[in-house]
């Protein structure tokens, strides 16, 4: 057998658990989902002394092993269930020191399960700052454990922990509280019904909300031999458990645990005052999501503007250096421009993630919630909803997930039904490209036009959450005991590698998650866009070239041919006349000619295109859709785009990029290709307020994400709510576009 | 009825007595809000609710509805703020 020992880390939130387990694994991570159910799973290896390698797997945070959550009900699960895969060899319970008291709670009910277990006592370095001495080796005692004094921030003791880890054989496995004394006879019935069974656990069992390991509960009712408890008896016992528990804890620590009042005040109470003051507090939010807009949409671009280059000039040079044919046209015009497509909401992601996981890790989320939660709460949501609804405003996915904080199943559910409404990074290059069309540059007291336009579309996707919220509300007849018992945590600074970590994770997740679908559906697009069966698409060529004989060019191409012709002569005379060239009037006319000839060509070569276009399975396609999106302001090519944009919103942008890239044979940004676009009724620009507004609408509406659908399918365990999701957002969406395009036009 | 954590004001305290068992829920407790222990009210947020609450060591935030099944026995040295 591989001497690989199974470690489970375990602990209150906020002690630096996560912390703890990037520095014992570092890189040598990874994070999945347990099987069948969302709840994240951590998981890494780490070396230790003497040739030992330990398999580490982060639990999810809890305060005690009585469950409230699915998430909790994951960590006693796996402690309980001896035969389970990870179940662990030895558990590392986390605790921070200036929480020492609360954190020891779960760490003898961990050890009353007779499991070895090691006391980590994380954030050692604030001990001197607040006035804590600690009597370690008499703390050990008294535990019956060994402890690490451990700080991650100053990376102190996590050599001494990882000793302890490869010498795990030698811990103490004798519990710490006698749990029978709070109800001996109720005890004794027990040991006599399941003889073979430990008591502790079989307690747990019992008393578990959640309803998890349905065998072994049904087996504990099943057995008729004892009496079994009524739900506020066993709440009692569950009681008197914890007040025992807190006495054994309080024993122990008046004589280990030293704490110097005056040092202990201070700053967390001063930035308390502050930030959740009743006018400062809101108008340090606002700020704070003020800025995250503007990183989003100012300082992203940078990047974004160097990717959108780079990705441009690549296919160019594909074009150019490989053998015209089939496979050229893939990698230029399907796989380039489709990786181009994922790579480009990288920068906005992570900016996102770095301000989100900045305000998790500081303990300002927290305050947040805390300020919100009345304010939500007449939307039937919780103060909770508004992590998930912020997060939202990156994806929805992780968002839903995010939703699973919230105990009271209505809120949840409303939270998860609402979230999609917010403006997810996917609907973002939607809006800003289209914005950056139809709405026009001007600035309105130093805030751009465009900006403001963008801030909108978030209030109103955010508006629409919290209106859909409330009918919600009212309309679902769950009943559920609401409570609402949240930590206030101890402000921190928060730890770079942690932040990278969220960051990287993410946006990781985001590339190879959505970007997998936004590749494959650029390439299929692009199949489709570049193959037809009728015979117009096989006969393009020819008859575009018989209809431009008879009929001329399109009036938009001879404008433009006309228009540029004009701006070329006036500045050739214009250089003429400063002497800077010296020209004879044949030249003159030879040099315009020649310009004309090419501009021809182009044009004619772009009429064929989109005549194949037109007549390709994805035209056929798009044609189909047509009346049904024409009242909205849209053409066929809006239309494609759209149904493409059920698998992913995002995938709207690379299927404009593929499908007009089809019809052009110079690349083009994706921006002015689609500004040069007309419609075909009214010859003016088919992007036009009207249109663009209409569009924008419909983006902040509808429900057009395939991952999200199944994310809330996992989490709500039913499709009802998903395709009531998918109905009703969808038709609300069609009928707001609809009647902005009709107003506006 | 006697007085409640709901009633107190900002850096009061007091020492929770009884409560009633049921409709507490035992996350509660067991973040340390049992009889005997001291409890301040720490913050109370812009709308009157929720509370923000000093309990044993720990700092949690309650709803106000909550905070009015707790029983306190108010200690009486208001702080002179």
């Amino acid at each position: 057998m591989s001497k690989q020992i199974n470690v489970a880390l375990i602990g209150n939130p906020n002690t630096g658990k996560t912390s703890v387990f990037n520095q014992l694994t570092g890189l040598n991570q990874k994070v999945g989902n347990y099987p069948g159910i969302t709840v994240e799973k951590k998981e890494g290896i780490c070396k230790l002394p003497r040739g030992v390698k330990a398999h580490i797997l982060d639990l999810p945070g809890t305060y005690s092993l009585n469950t409230t959550s699915l998430d909790e009900s994951v960590a006693v699960e796996l402690l309980l269930n001896k035969n389970a895969k990870d179940h662990p060899d030895v558990a590392i319970v986390i605790s921070d020191v200036e929480n020492l008291k609360r954190n020891l709670f779960l760490f003898t009910q961990i050890k009353d399960l007779k499991i070895p277990t090691i006391l980590v006592i994380n954030m050692a370095d604030r001990m001197s700052r607040k006035g804590i001495t600690l009597d370690i080796d008499l703390l050990e005692k008294k535990l019956d454990t060994k402890i690490a004094l451990v700080s991650t921030r100053k990376k102190v003791g996590i050599d001494r922990l990882k000793e302890l880890i490869a010498d795990y054989k030698n811990l103490s496995v004798a519990p710490n509280v006698d749990t029978t004394v709070i109800a001996p006879e109720y005890f004794k019935s027990l040991r006599e019904t399941f003889p073979n069974e430990d008591l502790y656990k079989l307690w747990l069992v019992i008393t578990q909300d959640v309803n998890f390991m349905p065998l072994e509960k049904n087996l504990v009712k099943d057995s008729s031999s004892f009496n079994t408890k009524s739900k506020s008896e066993l709440k009692r016992l569950q009681q008197k458990e914890t007040i025992k528990r807190y006495q054994f804890i309080n024993s122990i620590l008046k004589e280990t645990y030293k704490v110097d009042i005056n040092a202990a005040k201070g700053l967390k109470a001063t930035l308390d005052k502050i930030l959740t003051h009743k006018i400062f507090g809101y108008l340090i939010f606002f700020v704070i999501l003020l800025t995250i807009f503007q990183a989003i949409y100012d300082w992203s671009s940078i990047p974004m503007d160097f990717i959108d280059e780079t990705f441009a000039s690549a296919s160019e040079w594909v074009k150019t250096t490989l053998p015209p044919g089939m496979l050229t046209n893939l990698i230029a015009e399907g796989i380039l421009s489709g990786i181009g497509g994922i790579v480009i909401f990288i920068p906005q992601i992570a900016f996102l993630f770095l301000f989100i996981s900045l305000l998790e890790e500081s303990g300002y989320m927290s305050r947040v919630v805390f300020l919100m939660d009345r304010v939500m709460r007449p939307f039937g949501l919780s103060g909770k909803s508004v992590v998930p609804l912020i997060s939202g405003t990156a994806c929805a996915i992780p968002a839903v997930m995010a939703t699973r904080t919230i105990e009271n199943w209505k809120e949840r559910l409303i939270t998860i039904l609402v979230t999609p409404f917010t403006t997810c990074s996917a609907r973002l290059p939607v809006y800003l490209i289209i914005i950056a069309l139809v709405i026009p540059e001007g600035r309105f007291f130093g805030l751009g036009y465009q900006a403001l336009t963008l801030m909108l579309l978030y209030l109103i996707g955010f508006g629409a959450a919290i209106i859909s919220a409330m009918v919600l509300n009212k309309v679902l007849t769950i009943k559920t005991r609401t409570f609402f018992v949240m930590e206030m945590p101890n402000y921190k600074l928060p730890l770079i590698k942690n932040v990278t970590y969220t960051v990287w994770e993410k946006t990781k997740s985001f590339v190879l998650g959505a970007g997998k679908i936004i590749l494959a559906i650029s390439i299929i697009l692009w199949f489709l866009g570049s193959n037809g069966f009728t015979d117009k698409y096989v006969n393009a060529e020819s008859i575009v070239e018989n209809r431009i004989e008879k009929e001329g060019l399109s009036s938009y191409n001879q404008e433009s041919i006309a228009y540029n012709l004009s701006i070329y002569q006036e500045s050739l005379n214009d250089s003429i006349a400063k002497n800077v060239y010296h020209l004879a009037p044949e030249q003159l006319i030879d040099s315009t000619n020649q310009l004309k000839q090419t501009l021809l060509d182009k044009a004619k070569n772009q009429e064929i295109a989109s005549y194949k276009l037109e007549n390709s399975y994805i035209g056929n396609m798009g044609k189909a859709i047509e009346p049904l999106v024409k009242p909205l302001g849209y053409d066929w090519k809006i239309g494609i785009a759209l149904i493409t944009s059920f698998a992913a919103r995002e995938v709207f942008v690379s299927t404009l990029a593929t499908i007009y890239s089809v019809g052009s044979d110079e690349e083009d940004t994706i921006k002015n290709r689609m500004a040069a676009e007309v419609n075909a009724d009214t010859k003016k620009p088919l992007f036009n307020l009207a249109s663009g507004i209409s569009l924008l609408l419909f983006y902040a509406f509808a429900m057009q994400c395939m991952s999200t659908l199944a994310i809330v399918k996992r989490e709500t365990n039913s499709w009802r709510w998903p395709l009531a999701q998918l109905v009703f957002m969808s038709l609300f969406a069609y009928i707001v576009a609809l009647v902005a395009y009709q107003i506006l036009k | 009825m006697g007085t409640s954590i709901a009633q107190l004001k900002r850096g009061q305290k007091g020492i929770i007595k009884e409560f009633a068992d049921d409709l507490l829920p035992i996350k509660l407790l067991e973040l340390g809000c049992l009889p005997g222990n001291e409890v301040e009210l720490v913050q109370v947020a812009p709308l009157k609710d929720p509370l923000y609450i000093n309990v044993n060591g720990s700092h949690i935030a309650i709803r106000r509805s909550m905070a009015q099944m707790i029983e306190i026995d108010l200690i009486e040295d208001i702080p002179s703020v």
